[in-house]
């Protein structure tokens, strides 16, 4: 399917750089962040532009070794190229960057990372619990009166309200856009999925863009009730789960379709354990934000339950034929988890599941052929 | 009915021909151009077969090189090939581990034959035939020698998993004054750890049936199986289960 609305998806991280450039020239500040477990309604209740830093590209990758150890996950690296580097306009534009100690590797890049811009470090807990909340809230907390200093505002409870109303209905809106692939066959692929979930992060008018998504999910439901598909109903139907991933280190997924499969599912943290919880809106501001965020299942924290929980509920509603982990070369909480997910979804006799372990480059692009076209061949034939 | 299966591997290539029974079947390097050892095996084993290109009804390739061949009429994966001509040979093989050039891979097999897991190795080459071809070039001896040497020799340690790193481990032990034969049974028995912790992944159930080029050296063989505590079930020409598998996906395919 090639609609208006997806190209204009496709314009929207062009068209992003000027709109973040005239906002500057206005006044407005920008925050810049790398993880789901950044709050992002502190943010825009201060006023500023949140803008996603996590590189997906393997081109500052060489700059960033020049510093960083090479047998670390691409994603460190290549977030650290970019900045490093100078290559990367959002991060020039970013008057203040927003980190968490979530994987070991990660924290130590940030380290490296506050020497070039101011840093705002979250101590994120790892574990999920009512002692991990209220230290977790304490953070929260820090972190409003920190931007309120860098910043020159003053966050009130009100706007503070009105972030989490405004980043609900953004939730809400991908949400719903993310469940349509629910409908088989989805009438839309999991690299035009991706591309969007992507693309849209560097929208600087949130209100808009959630317009933008909402007529997306519109129109993907009237192809659906027209039978437009890429798809048909024998497609495998695959659910990928495991590292963050975005356009640039979309490899996967572009053969896992290019091999006769369809990713309905990202359950990753672009995806949809981003968007499935919302964030209270008759609690206290800080303290509904801090609950919400540190819900986020991800490997960093132990135990990681939630995730294993998430991944075989996703697979039933969107009914997936297979599920693949994806890991990055180098991430070892992703990596070590994968065996217990593997062991947790057998024994739940769930779906066929196959692990693959990467990086951003293409030199194992033949060998991941193998690997996918395999695994299609094993779902298909039972 | 006669159908071909053509697995272009990385260091062989390899053709049969099929009608229910192997009618026949043909080795031969791959070397630098993948797509000439496709259209080559081929017309040898149909040679041998006394049969013309136009008796085949259908040519199946797989391998990393499936991709190279234009004569083909279908391409299917390794694993899958893997599984169906092991379970042709050994009917009872619920487990087939093949070693071969540049991966080596584990694949559990239902009751009913079909694949349901599979593992490969990482993109490196340990616990590949290369990783053994490019520690005989250090030792100076081949595979065959190799497999000798190791047999019956106490294994000295070698740590390193990677290709690169190993061979200048070996060259440390080679100053050492280390025997040879404590060396080619140290390279024997980091495939066999390398092997044991791929099936740690999947159920790995018996029968075992082990194919790919290494297992044409019965001292490695015997190694590999005691380290599994299991026998192995070992094709008379084991480097042609992949394009028999081939070979039969496409007859299947005409029933």
């Amino acid at each position: 399917m090639e609609s208006n609305l997806l190209i204009e998806f496709e314009d929207l991280r062009a068209k992003s750089i000027n709109a973040l450039l005239a906002a500057k020239e206005e006044g407005r500040k920008v925050v810049g962040k790398y993880c789901i477990y950044s709050p992002m309604e502190i943010v825009v209740a201060a006023g500023a532009i949140p803008i996603p830093l996590c590189s997906t590209k393997q081109d500052p990758i060489a700059v960033a070794e020049k510093v960083l150890p090479r047998n670390l996950c691409p994603l460190i690296k290549s977030s650290y190229g970019y900045a490093a580097s100078g290559a990367c306009p959002y991060f020039k534009l970013s008057d203040l960057l927003i980190a968490e100690t979530t994987c070991d590797g990660k924290k130590k890049m940030y380290e490296l990372l506050a020497e070039i811009k101011p840093l705002h470090l979250l101590q994120l807990p790892q574990k999920q619990d009512e002692e991990a909340l209220q230290y977790w809230y304490g953070e929260i907390i820090k972190l409003k009166d920190r931007l309120e200093v860098e910043l020159s505002v003053t966050i009130t409870d009100r706007g503070l309200r009105e972030a989490i109303q405004l980043m609900n209905e953004e939730r809400r809106s991908l949400k719903d856009l993310q469940d349509i692939a629910k409908l088989k066959p989805s009438p839309i692929s999991g690299i035009d999925l991706l591309m969007v979930l992507y693309n849209r992060g560097f929208s600087i008018d949130k209100r808009e863009a959630v317009v933008m998504v909402d007529r997306l999910t519109l129109e993907l439901k009237e192809l659906y009730s027209q039978g437009v598909s890429p798809f048909n109903t024998k497609t495998p139907r695959i659910l990928l789960t495991g590292v963050p991933i975005g356009i640039g280190s979309h490899k996967v997924v572009q053969i896992i379709e290019e091999s006769g499969g369809n990713v309905v599912c990202f359950e990753s943290c672009g995806g949809y354990k981003a968007v499935y919880d919302q964030v209270d809106e008759e609690k206290e501001p800080l303290l509904a934000i801090a609950e919400n965020y540190l819900r986020t299942p991800c490997s960093c924290m132990s135990p990681n339950s939630a995730r294993f929980e998430l991944v075989e509920q996703l697979a039933d509603e969107f009914k997936v034929d297979g599920i693949v982990d994806l890991t990055w070369q180098g991430c070892h909480t992703y990596n070590i988890e994968s065996y217990s997910l593997k062991k947790y979804l057998q024994q739940k006799r769930s779906r066929p599941f196959l692990q693959i372990e990467t990086d951003y480059s293409e030199s194992d692009v033949e060998q991941l052929k193998v690997r996918i076209e395999a695994f299609l061949e094993m779902i298909s034939s039972t | 009915m006669i159908t071909a299966g053509i697995d272009v591997g990385s260091i062989a290539t390899k053709a049969v021909i099929f009608d229910g029974t192997i009618r026949s079947m043909a080795i031969i390097p791959t070397g630098w151009n993948p797509k000439e050892a496709g259209r080559i095996v081929f017309l040898e084993a149909l040679n041998k077969a006394g049969l013309d290109e136009r008796d085949v009804n259908t040519v199946v390739g797989t391998g990393y090189g499936r991709v190279s061949l234009s004569f083909i009429d279908k391409k299917v994966t390794e694993i899958t090939c893997h599984a169906k001509g092991a379970r042709f040979l050994f009917p009872q093989t619920r487990t087939v581990i093949d070693i071969g050039g540049q991966d080596s891979k584990v694949i559990a097999v239902a009751e009913d034959g079909s694949v349901v897991d599979f593992i490969m190795n990482d993109k490196c080459a340990a616990g590949t035939g290369r990783f053994l071809q490019v520690m005989t070039g250090i030792l100076d001896i081949s595979l065959d020698e190799l497999g000798q040497m190791a047999a019956g020799s106490k294994p000295v340690s070698i740590n390193s998993m990677c290709t690169v790193f190993a061979e200048s481990e070996i060259i440390g032990l080679l100053a050492q004054a280390v025997s040879k034969a404590a060396i080619a049974a140290g390279i024997v028995q980091t495939i066999a750890n390398k092997m044991i912790s791929l099936t740690s992944r999947v159920l790995c159930l018996e029968e075992i049936t082990f194919s790919g080029g290494v297992a044409n050296n019965p001292e490695i063989c015997a190694i590999l199986s005691s380290a599994f505590g299991a026998e192995f079930n070992i094709a008379h020409q084991p480097q042609i289960v992949g394009a028999l598998g081939a070979a039969i996906v496409g007859f299947e395919k005409l029933l």
